[in-house]
């Protein structure tokens, strides 16, 4: 060798000529280059898996954010300040404000600086004043003016807005849509003291309170007369009795069904107005403690519940419940403690079920009723505050103070209607009997409370995962230890690809499959299912019974560990079998029906789309996930503990029973926790193999809606950012949580596992 | 024998059994689905011979004449099949396609097999295939062509009538093809001007010279138009001058205008290899043709198309994302607590719930980055959005963080397999860590990578619920591929096989006429999915046995 060496002429190629240095450093760079761009890739996958969780936060965060209040403005009463204010109001664009004053003017004024845009002087009759006056519905902007010779004037404000030159103008205006004349509701001509007013497009309400202990109720009906345009006015009246002198307030609903009248002493009274001329009191109910009055008592949106404001600051919410006998009695429902002084006004939103109030001590709190929740609570001014009222978008208000002020705010209060409990736990929705976890998003109208309880469909959800694991669960781990311990290689190199292919079938074909085959096929054959789930296993023990006694010969010609393909003909007759006894056995037992029988002899209510299919279909969707995993975990159980087991004499059973599923058990728990995480997720199935309804029970028979489905079927349809879209968007947050919770888990377990069998 | 059935309990084998037993429930299933899809699927194509019979919902009753092809029977217990008069404790129910849904309103029956009476297959009964209302099924009368009448007896009346439907679809596919390529092409050219002069609009820069060079272009696409037009009226007045009349069961006489069919055919007098012919030509139409009538007839091309495109643009995003993370996981990161924390990423990656991606999708990239790329580069079309709203990009690319971790797990398998004697070979001679990666590990473990892609475009193709948030849609007027630049449209909105079933098996107005074509749509998804998979499962296999071999030699 060494003589080899000399006979090699010295290398020649300099290393270090610049062209070669310069080439290395090139070189270099690459590498380095490399090198920080492949962590980056890997660091991506951390990086995408935080930004999909931070994104699905960062959507449903302004839910849980308290409201924001914005001072824009401070101004002096527009118009005479030595007169007192009676109303106001805003329009919608929050730009221009009304104030009615009791000269009866109704001026119109910038809403940011107090500037005077317009003054309507009301056409009250000669020698009158005002001493009332009343709101209809919000939205309707319709007052009523109760004036001191008994009579009232009904008159709506308006605002056209047109787009001259592109800017937005909007000019203000007073209609009558009755006339410009008063209506006289008090014929002895009595002061009008309290009124309460309501408007529709068919008819009109006024019911009024003078200085006698009655109420006069005068319903307008508008009748379209057939052969002309003409509006003919019938007219009806009718008088309340009422048990109470003094009155602090009147209020009719917006259906002009029902009336409350408040009293000094604390009282409720409950009347039913429904038929104009013979109303009647359905209850009397003591609202606050002795020694505490009513101060403020108003609708919230909608007209169905009342908001009850007393001088300890406290509000509370009534509404009319119907009990067993459908009977309505009028409950409270909710209270809220925040404010410490007597309340003095309430306004409601005009399309949420919110509300704002202020005190004397200055304070204003901004409420939800259905969340139970109080958005904010701030002292706004050091004065007490008189009255205050909300834009028809809940995003400016207006408060004027006992000394003539007012302040304009913009509120920022988009997603009031969310709480922890009006999420997870019951609530006392408007016209329900009780608390109830209910999940209803949208409807027709707009006054609509919307009912966002996500506990059914997490329940739905965990329904479905537990009839699918129920499925599941047994078949894929019993098959995963044949296939692993039992099952002959030539068949396990069949059956491996067969599992894979299970798994790859996408699941929006099994979806198709168990709504529009499966559910209709259960449905025929449900006795059959039951058969089946006794008869099938009876028939592989029948046939391993068999098995035993066929002759050793002709046994010995089957390899071992091709049971499983010796089972498929005797599970197919099992099945067929059951199926072909299915009609005997229900025209036997059950009257030729059984979803009928079960729903007429057991009160059990049969949906042909319901869990059984979805555990079925979703089983299938599950089983290759749990059987592969587990299959893995059983077949990598290190060989010698095996051999060693068998060489003590154990059987083969007890070698899998005692030594490999217990060496196994971590990753057979890692492949259910993944199973599960993959049930609790899946989607298509859930969409298409139920009835997606929101109900809460265990039953098998019945349907659910998942979280998931939840989310496919109403994403598509929701506007972006608000809040229905946040609540989905939470939703996928916590299907989110839950499966990383579940694959976390997983995967720790496997990891630990996989160092423990290095180990052995 | 108690004892004996003891000792044999104590041996086992009963539970081995049941575990076997586990496997073969297993296999029956996966085996029974497909065939189930592959038997439905498939005979939706076969010409059936259509019926003539006279019914008696009642024994008793009088008969009502009855036609169709039988589509589906079921035995129902006598209850469930609302007590009839007819005898016996099971009742045998058949699923009669009765067409003709324009004279009768429903096109599907339910009929009791005992009530069929006077059953008869005549030659000369026919099935029309209509662009609208369905199939007709009648006996053909007479033809009208150019306000000239042939009836029988004018002899050769069924050869005339094929010869003239012939012609009548030729002329049809001329009339597509104006409407929607040429007419298409111009009017996409149209939108681009005014959302050309939108833009200068928007920057000021709107001079006379400009706007009248637009408005001379307009000129241009205007007269094109003009002429189009025109050749379609011709067209149409051509299409519209035959019509043809036929007979039904019941005797009722229509007149069918011959442009609003696209075929027509006389089953009962077919052959076995007319009926093959047959098979494939309908097979061709449901592979290569638009879907009619609320996508229950006709065929599933721009399902077919869609699925395609997408899974593909979804390729070239997830193949270097997913063999990078791969590379770094298995080549260059330290096992430490970093890569268990990338490990957990992935296996949660591939845990979370595809249509938690679908929202994250629909909230990030269409909204969070779509709205931002509208905004600064598509400000002239907004208010209607360009990439703001769901559309192909955002469906391939949700999808390629769906499945990455595919891409990363096959990859990292075929890293792992390639023996530590080659990386150490190459870094001995010289090469950098990255030449090594380059020139011999990554070229080996390319069959790998494909295996991962392949994975991938399978687990892609088959996802829904996530599509249906982020650019799927029913019908979607034109295809993310044409003849406009610039060619690919990424912001369409597309069709996908697999929301193709969903959306025509569970929201179409008729589910019993859809459902054949649901079952045919589903054969085909399966079909490519298991091939698919198949290949990547072989790949696979082979790979392995090739390095089994390597690391033995």
């Amino acid at each position: 060798m060494n003589t080899d060496e000399n006979l090699i002429e010295p290398l020649r190629h300099d290393f270090n000529s610049p062209a070669s240095l310069k080439y290395r450093k090139w070189r270099h760079v690459k590498d380095v280059a490399t090198r920080y761009l492949m962590a980056l890739g890997g660091v991506s996958v951390i990086i995408a898996i935080v930004l999909i969780a931070f994104y699905l936060l960062y959507v449903v965060i302004p839910m849980f954010k308290s409201a924001e209040i914005e001072h824009i403005a401070a101004y002096s009463v527009p118009g005479d300040s030595n007169t007192e204010t009676l109303y106001y109001a805003m329009e919608e664009q929050r730009e221009v404000g009304l104030r009615i004053n009791d000269l009866g003017q109704a001026i119109f004024f910038n809403t940011s600086d107090g500037e005077i845009r317009d003054i309507v002087t009301l056409p009250l009759p000669p020698d009158t004043s005002i001493s009332t006056i009343a709101n209809g519905d919000l939205t309707q902007r319709m007052i009523g003016l109760g004036l001191s010779d008994g009579s009232v004037l009904f008159f709506q404000h308006n605002y056209k807005v047109t787009f001259p030159d592109d800017v937005r103008l909007i000019t203000p205006g007073i209609y009558y849509p009755f006339g410009a004349q008063a209506i006289q509701v008090n014929q002895a001509g009595d002061p009008v003291k309290h009124l309460s007013v309501q408007y529709d497009s068919e008819q009109a309400t006024l019911t009024a309170h003078g200085s006698d202990t009655s109420v006069r109720i005068v319903n307008l009906l508008k009748e379209e007369s057939m052969l002309s345009d003409e509006v003919e006015i019938t007219r009806e009246d009718s008088e309340l009795k009422l048990d109470t002198a003094g009155v602090v307030g009147l209020r009719l609903d917006v259906e002009q069904r029902e009336l409350y009248v408040a009293d000094q002493s604390g009282n409720i009274y409950y009347y039913d107005v429904t038929n104009k001329s013979a109303p009647h009191l359905i209850q009397k109910v003591k609202a606050v403690k002795d020694g505490i009055n009513i101060t403020a008592i108003e609708f919230l949106a909608g007209g169905i519940s009342i908001l009850v404001g007393d001088s300890n600051g406290k509000i509370t919410q009534w509404f009319p419940v119907r009990d067993d006998e459908n009977n309505y009695t009028l409950q409270k429902i909710r209270t809220f403690e925040e404010q410490t002084t007597p309340i003095t006004a309430i306004a409601p939103e005009y399309a949420r079920k919110g509300f704002v109030a202020v005190d004397k001590r200055g304070e204003m709190g901004i409420y939800h009723t259905t969340a139970h929740r109080t958005v904010l609570l701030e002292q706004v001014d050091e004065h007490a505050l008189n009255s205050i009222v909300l834009s028809p978008r809940a995003n400016a208000a207006l408060i004027e103070n006992d000394k003539k002020q007012i302040q304009f705010w913009h509120l920022h209060n988009e997603h009031p209607e969310i709480s922890w409990q009006s999420i997870w736990g019951k609530v006392w929705y408007e016209s329900r009997d009780q608390p109830e976890y209910i999940w209803q998003s949208s409807s027709a109208s707009s006054d609509f409370e919307p009912k966002f309880s996500l506990t059914p469909l997490a329940y739905g959800t965990f329904k479905a995962a537990f009839y699918a694991m129920l499925f599941a669960v047994p078949l894929a781990i019993l098959g995963a230890m044949f296939t692993a311990y039992f099952m002959a290689p030539k068949m396990r190199q069949i059956v491996k690809p067969t599992i894979e292919i299970m798994e790859a079938l996408p699941t929006v074909i099994l979806g198709f499959l168990a709504g529009l085959w499966l559910a209709p096929f259960v449905e025929l054959h449900l006795p059959g299912m039951f058969i089946m789930l006794f008869l099938v296993p009876l028939s592989v023990l029948l046939a391993a019974a068999a098995w035993e006694c066929i002759p050793d010969h002709i046994k010995h010609r089957v390899p071992e560990g091709w049971e499983a393909a010796l089972l498929i003909p005797v599970i197919i007759l099992a099945v067929t079998i059951s199926i072909q006894i299915s009609f005997p056995i229900e025209s036997l037992f059950f009257g030729g029906n059984l979803p009928l029988w079960l729903s007429r002899e057991m009160g059990i209510t049969y949906d042909q789309r319901n869990s059984l299919v979805v555990g079925f279909a979703m089983g299938f969707a599950v089983i290759p996930t749990i059987f592969s995993i587990s299959e893995d975990a059983i077949y990598s159980v290190p060989k010698h503990l095996t051999t060693g087991s068998l060489a003590l004499g154990a059987t083969s059973w007890q070698t899998m029973v005692r030594v490999v599923l217990l060496t196994a058990s971590p990753g057979i728990f890692s492949a259910i926790m993944i199973g599960l995480g993959r049930a609790v997720g899946e989607t298509m199935i859930v969409v298409m193999a139920t009835g997606n309804t929101a109900i809460m029970d265990m039953s098998i028979f019945e349907g659910f809606r998942a979280m998931s489905a939840n989310i496919a079927v109403e994403m598509p349809e929701t506007e972006v950012n608000s809040t229905h879209y946040r609540i989905l968007f939470l939703g996928a947050l916590v299907l989110f949580a839950v499966t990383f919770f579940f694959n976390t888990i997983a995967e720790v377990v496997r990891q630990r596992l996989r160092t423990k069998y290095s180990s052995l | 024998m108690k004892l004996k059935i003891k000792n044999w309990f104590d041996t086992g084998a009963p539970f081995v059994w049941l575990n076997a037993g586990a496997v073969s429930i297993s296999i029956i299933m996966v085996v029974g689905l497909i065939l189930l899809i592959a038997v439905r699927g498939l005979g939706h194509f076969w010409p059936a011979d259509v019926a003539v019979f006279d019914y008696y919902a009642e024994p008793g009753d009088a008969p009502v004449r009855l036609m169709g092809e039988m589509v589906d029977e079921e035995v129902v217990s006598r209850s469930r099949a609302g007590n009839p008069g007819y005898e016996g404790e099971t009742i045998q129910r058949n699923l009669i396609k009765t067409g003709n849904r324009d004279i009768s309103g429903l096109d599907f029956r339910w009929i009791l097999d005992a009530g069929i009476k006077n059953k008869a297959y005549p030659d000369n009964s026919m099935v029309v295939e209509r662009r609208e209302w369905g199939n007709l099924y009648a006996f053909l009368t007479s033809i009208e062509l150019d306000g000239q009448q042939y009836n029988n007896e004018s002899g050769n009346l069924w050869d005339r009538f094929q010869e003239t439907i012939t012609k009548n679809n030729g002329i049809y596919a001329d009339i597509k093809h104006i409407e929607k390529d040429l007419i298409g092409a111009i009017n996409y050219k149209m939108e681009r001007l005014r959302l050309k002069e939108r833009g200068l609009e928007l920057k000021s820069q709107k001079t006379p010279e400009k706007v009248a060079a637009l408005v001379q272009q307009r000129e241009v696409l205007q007269l094109e138009y003009d002429s189009y037009t025109a050749e379609l009226e011709r067209l149409y007045g051509i299409l519209n001058g035959s019509s043809f009349t036929a007979k039904t069961a019941e005797g009722k006489e229509i007149k069918i205008a011959l442009a609003k069919i696209v075929r027509a055919y006389q089953p009962n007098a077919m052959d076995i290899f007319d009926k093959s012919i047959f098979y494939l030509e309908k097979f061709w139409e449901f592979l290569s043709d638009d879907p009619r009538e609320a996508n229950t007839e006709g065929g599933i091309f721009p399902a077919i198309f869609g699925t395609v495109l997408m899974v593909m643009i979804m390729a070239v995003m997830v193949t270097p994302f997913g063999v990078i993370a791969a590379v770094y996981l298995r080549e260059y990161a330290t096992q430490g607590p970093t890569t268990r924390l990338i490990r957990i990423a992935v296996n949660n990656l591939a845990g979370v719930p595809s249509v938690v991606y679908g929202v994250f999708g629909l909230g990030f990239f269409v909204y969070f980055l779509g709205g931002s790329i509208d905004q600064l580069l598509f400000p002239e079309a907004l208010p209607a959005p360009t990439f703001g709203t769901p559309g192909l990009l955002w469906a391939s690319l949700t999808l390629a963080i769906l499945t990455v971790p595919v891409v990363i797990v096959a990859t990292e398998e075929g890293l792992s397999r390639v023996p530590r004697a080659v990386r150490e070979g190459s870094l001995a001679l010289g090469a950098t860590k990255a030449e090594t990666m380059w020139r011999t590990v990554l070229p080996m473990t390319a069959s790998a990578m494909i295996t991962g892609l392949i994975l991938a475009v399978a687990r892609a193709a088959g996802e829904v619920a996530p599509l249906m948030l982020v650019g799927v849609v029913k019908l979607a007027p034109s295809l993310g591929l044409d003849g406009n630049a610039p060619f690919l449209h990424l912001d369409r909105k597309f069709m996908h096989l697999g929301f193709h079933i969903y959306d025509v098996g569970f929201q179409s107005p008729n589910v019993e006429a859809a459902r054949p074509l649901v079952y045919a749509t589903a054969l085909l998804l399966v079909m490519l999915i298991i091939v698919l998979n198949l290949t990547a499962i072989r790949i696979r296999n082979s790979l392995r046995e090739k390095y089994r071999a390597a690391e033995q030699s």
